[in-house]
Parts: structure tokens; sequence; C-alpha cells
């Protein structure tokens, strides 16, 4: 059984200025343990569907259904709690909570869930060893480097123990040194704890990586590595 | 709680020295509105004691209807009722009779109408240090007999000294002829010219048998332990009287004493208006940056699973510290002043002074130190810096969540 489960979504902006039809009709589905890129040019539509992914946003038309929900149909109170218990999310810009060490950072989704203490702190102390980072602990994000601050991201995303990872772009701030250590523990987290994760992207290097590709373009599905059809134009 | 208190701490230090500016203006305020408040309260407190010992006292207690129709045949027996009504209403320092009627005081050729009162001496000795108004003769005691006490300008006037005879002409109780020759035994001076004109004291003996009103007076006049319990008194004893009684407190029977107070209360809260709009810009410029600036960060909270209801709480605790740090150390620091204000007033010098003399009140500016002040004007400040931060938490409440994320 999928894990998300996307049929004829749509979303139109601007609906009544000058719409524009950021997504048109996409059916898409993805499987527990996916690490997926979503690539295509600027403007075609990724930001917006892992939008509606995450439930971020509403669709103009369409279903999401994740664990047997659609999320479309929720309202944003009861979305918010759906995103703490079932979607971990990475930013572009990492987007750390400045006042709140790489500890507090950690802890703090595992808090607003309600994990006891003692799970919390077993957590974090195994994510920041998986991240490599066990000694900034206590550190606050301004005294990390960009690549250092994703991977506390990662780990923050991972620590509610979501059913899948979200990620905008996720490398496009990084140099390519902090990109390849980035891919490579999300790979890892991957293989070994079938992490789900579903990445837009549109770095070649980030591309090779990924199990699978799901290209947009103009707001619509033209490729996908699953259906064999990349094969063929490549 | 302790997660968003830490949040809401911390984010606080962020803009050290913005904090620190919004707080030296909540603090500022406080101090001048508290020291407004003090001395104002103080002031008025002080005109009013003085007022009124030297008039009403806080609370009369008369037959009901007297106040609108001062006559002797309002009068009432000193019975039982009122006097147990009195005795046993613990907040009141002092109950002091009194018997007032009107009549022509003449002396020879002159003749003048004078407010006659017959008083307790030793009680209104208690309330306003009549005794030591005396500047010749002496003053009298309790009993029949006991001769006059005239003002230095009807003095004047009737050309009258010590050991002269003054004659008393009016109504007495119920139709009755009031008419008595009475020896001067001193004479008194107020600082003011309608007191030394018009009024003139017997002991409540003399002042029975010329009125024919045995065992009866015009009123009780009440001082308190405490000026703020007025409103309890006069509703515990509007309760135990009957209604044939009226229980009117000093703004009632003073209404240019209570009209010069409101006057000058109004300018103060002027002032305080003044003050908490410094606050609410403040509070207002620094919450609104605050929040603006981290609308990102407030996206990605939501975006990761937390409720804009604990966001909009971490924006009021954030208000609330602010608020309070100032206010706190606002009170702190003004509270040496005011109390060193409260045990050394400050003194009126010149024309003020004199003024002040002439309506009996010592020139002197007491402060108050009611801590009931510093509560009321922290309460405010922190209601202002709350109201201020209204329009950050509706904006947080309101956000478009896909939006800023992307910003
Ligand atoms: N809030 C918005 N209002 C109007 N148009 C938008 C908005 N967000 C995105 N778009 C438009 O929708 C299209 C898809 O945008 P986006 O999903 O951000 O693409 P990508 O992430 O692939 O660059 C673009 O044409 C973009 O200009
Ligand atoms: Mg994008």
């Amino acid at each position: 059984m999928p894990v998300i489960e996307i049929k004829e979504l749509t979303k139109t902006y601007n609906e009544t200025v000058v719409p524009v039809h950021a997504l048109n009709g996409v059916n898409l589905s993805f499987e527990k343990g996916e690490f997926t890129a979503i690539v295509g040019p600027s403007g075609c539509g990724k930001t917006t569907l892992l939008n509606m992914m995450g439930g971020l946003d509403h669709p103009s038309s369409g279903q999401v259904i994740i664990a047997q929900e659609d999320i479309t149909k929720m309202d944003t109170s009861h979305l918010v709690d759906f995103r703490l218990r079932n979607i971990g999310f990475i930013f572009q810009s990492y987007n750390l909570i400045p006042v709140l060490t790489v500890r507090e950072n950690i802890q703090f989704i595992m808090e607003l869930q309600g994990r006891s203490k003692k799970e919390i702190d077993e957590r974090v102390h195994y994510l920041l060893d998986a991240m490599g980072l066990s000694d900034k602990i206590n550190v606050r994000p301004k005294y990390l480097s960009g690549g250092q601050q994703q991977r506390v991201a990662v780990a923050r995303a991972m620590a509610s123990k979501p059913k899948f990872i979200l990620a905008d772009e996720p490398t496009a701030n990084l140099d390519s040194k902090s990109t390849e250590t980035l891919l490579n523990l999300m790979a890892n987290l991957n293989e070994k704890e079938e992490v789900t994760f579903i990445f837009s992207t549109h770095d070649q290097r980030v591309m090779d990586k990924a199990k699978r590709i799901v290209t947009l373009e103009d707001g619509k599905v033209m490729n996908d590595s699953n259906s064999g059809v990349l094969h063929e134009t490549a | 709680m302790k997660q968003l208190s830490k949040l809401a701490w911390r984010n606080l230090w962020r803009n050290r020295r913005r904090t620190l500016i919004t707080l030296a203006s909540v603090l500022m305020a406080v101090i001048l509105a508290i020291a407004i408040r003090s001395f104002q309260k103080g002031v008025y407190g002080n005109m009013i004691s003085n007022a009124v010992s030297f008039s009403t006292g806080y609370i009369q207690v008369h037959t009901k209807g007297y106040w609108n129709d001062q006559t002797i045949n309002n009068s009432f027996e000193a019975g039982r009722q009122v006097q147990q009504a009195l005795n046993n209403t613990p907040d009141i320092s002092l109950s002091v009779p009194r018997l007032e009627s009107f009549a022509l005081a003449s002396s020879g050729q002159h003749t003048k109408g004078v407010e006659v009162m017959g008083i307790d001496p030793a009680k209104e000795q208690e309330m306003n240090g009549l005794g030591k108004k005396i500047v010749r003769g002496k003053y009298i005691s309790n009993s029949d007999g006991q001769g006059i006490l005239v003002g230095d300008g009807l003095a004047k006037y009737l050309h009258l000294s010590l050991g002269d005879t003054l004659v008393l002409l009016g109504q007495g109780y119920h139709g009755t002829t009031a008419a008595g020759q009475y020896r001067i035994a001193g004479i008194f001076h107020y600082p003011l010219d309608q007191l030394n004109n018009m009024l003139v004291y017997l002991s409540l003996p003399d002042a029975r048998s010329l009125m024919a009103a045995p065992n009866r007076l015009t009123s009780f006049s009440l001082m308190l332990k405490n000026p703020d319990d007025i409103d309890k008194v006069t509703t515990s004893l509007q309760h135990t009287l009957d209604s044939t009684w009226e229980v009117l407190q000093w703004p009632v029977m003073n209404k240019t004493l209570m009209q010069e107070i409101e006057g000058d209360n109004a300018g103060g809260i002027i002032m305080l208006g003044i003050l908490y709009i410094v606050v609410a810009f403040g509070v207002f410029g620094t919450i609104l940056m605050m929040t603006m600036e981290r609308k990102k960060e407030f996206a990605v909270m939501i975006a990761i699973g937390m409720h804009r209801i604990k966001l909009i709480t971490v924006v009021i605790l954030e208000t609330i510290f602010i608020g309070l740090l100032g206010i706190l150390s606002g009170a702190v620091l003004v509270f040496p002043v005011v109390l060193y204000l409260h045990i050394h007033p400050l003194a009126l010098t010149g024309a003020a002074a004199e003024t002040y003399q002439q309506f009996g009140i010592e020139p002197l500016l007491p402060t108050s130190v009611d801590p009931r002040i510093f509560l009321s004007q922290g309460i405010t400040v922190l209601c202002i810096a709350l109201i201020s931060a209204l329009y950050p938490l509706w904006y947080i409440n309101k956000f478009k969540l896909a939006e800023t994320l992307k910003q």
C-alpha cells in the first residue's frame, strides 16, 4: 500500500486575477522506503507539489491520501497535528530555530509530540551520532556551517518518526562537498531504516543518488523512472 | 508551557539593545505614572483630611432631610439607637455631636446674623484642634454657663472684647423664641474670613437651652480610622439606621473641594494618558518588529507541527516579560523616592502656601504610598502592553503558511 497517493491534483494560483496553473492533474504514488527526486525546470511546480503533499497549502482540486486519509479535506488545525505525527520537513535554507541549541531544535518537535524525556534524550543522541554532530549538541545554529545546519535539520525531520520526509531543494544552498555528505547520510538512513525521502532538486549529482526520478513540466508529470519512461527518453 | 516560556525569554534577548530600549521606556513611564499618582493621591488625602476635619468630617449623620433644609426643626434626639449604631462601628475613630442654628447677634448698636454651633469642646478639639485657634481668652468645656467663643472678625465688627456680653436672638426648636446673653469667653482666629465673621461656639448644654432643644442635635460628624473605608462605613450605617436618618459623605456636603480635586485629577489623568501612549507605541513597535522579522521562523514551526495558538502564547509571554520587567524595575526604583517624600513631604512656599493656609490646609505636598497606586499602574501598563500586541497576534493568526515559507 502506498504511503502517499496523489489523484488528479491541480493548483491554480491567483484564480480571480491572472490564473497560474501550477499543477495540472498530477497522479503519483509513493511507497515506503522510497528515495525519490522530483525534478524539472524552475517554475514547473515542484514546490507547489511538495506543499500539497505536506499539507502546507490547499489544492484547487484532487486528493492527497496519506494513511488512508485525504488531507485536502482536513481543516488547518487538524492538519497541524497530522503534520506533527506523520510528516518530516527539510527546507532549502535550513530554518532551524536560532534561539535554540542543536539539542533543543531536535527536542522541540518531540516535545510537541509529548514524548517522554527519556525517549527524547535517547533519540537526540542517536540522531546526532548518525549525523556526525555529537560534539555540537549544545551549540546554537549560527555557529554551524550550512552543511552542519542542514544535517541538524535532517535530524529534526527524523526526530518525530514521520511516515516520510519532504525536502524542497535541500542542497540548493550547499557546496558540493556538503551536498555529498548530506546525501550520503540521507541515503544511508534510507537504506538502513527505510526512511522515505521525497526531495526536489535540479542538481544533477543529487538526481544521480535518487532511486526514482519524477520529472515535472508545466505542472504535469512528464517522466517517472518507475514507469520506465525516463530510460526511453534518456 | 516551559518550552514556550524558554522560547519567549530567549527571543527577548535576541536583539538586546532594542529590548533594553523598550524596557527603559516602560520603566520611565511607570516611574512617572506612579510618581504623579502618588503625589496627587497624597495631596488630595491631605486636602481632604484637613478640609473635612474643619467642617463636616468624612461622614455626617442627620435626620432625613436636614441637609436640604437646615433648620433646628430637623434636629434629632440624641437617643440610644444612633449612639449605639455609631459605637458599634469600629472604623469610626471619632463621632462629634453638633447642634447648629442661625441667630442674630447684637451688642450695643450693632447686629449681625451668625451661625451658632453647639459643640462638645473636647471632641471638637480632638477633631480639628479648635482650642489652639483661640487667640484671646480661653477655650470652653462641655457644661452650662461657659460663655461664648467668637471669631476675631465678628468681635471687631461688633466692637467686642473679652468679658463683654453678646446677645443672641433667634428661633428655637418648634417655634419657640431663642434668646440669651453670653459672656465672651474666647476669641478665635480661622484662616478663612467667612468663618471668622459669622461663626460662634457655645457648649452643647448652653446651645440646647438657648434653642429649647434639650438632648437634641443636628448632626454627628464622623472621622474615620482609614478614610478609604468611607463607603463601607456609610453602607453599614445606612443599614443599621432606619429610613428616618440620612448618612452623607463629604463630597456631597463639600462640593467645592470635590470639584477642585476632580479638576486637578483630570489634569493628572491626561498626563498619565500621554505616558500610556508612549508605552503603547514602544511595545507595539518592538513586538511588531519581533514578529515580522520572525515570520519565516514562525511559518517553519507551524509547518513542522506547532499550533498557531502556541506561537501566539509565545508572543504574549514576550509582551508580559517586557511589561513585567519594566513595571517591576520601575516600581522598585520609584518606591524609595515616594517613601522618602511621604515621610519628608515637600513644603510649598510663597503664594501657593498662603492659599493652602487660607483653606486651613497645611502647605505640604505629601506623597501617598498606597500599594494600590503601584498595583493599578502596574496592571494598567501591562494591559496597555498586551493591547499593543494585539495586531502582531492577529497577524500570527492570519499569515499564509506556504507563501511565507517561500520567502
Ligand atoms: N503564491 C503564488 N502565487 C502565484 N503564483 C505562484 C505562487 N507560487 C508559485 N506560483 C507560480 O506557480 C508556478 C509553480 O511554482 P513553484 O511550485 O514554486 O515551482 P518550482 O518550485 O518548480 O520552481 C510558477 O509559475 C510560479 O510562478
Ligand atoms: Mg521551488
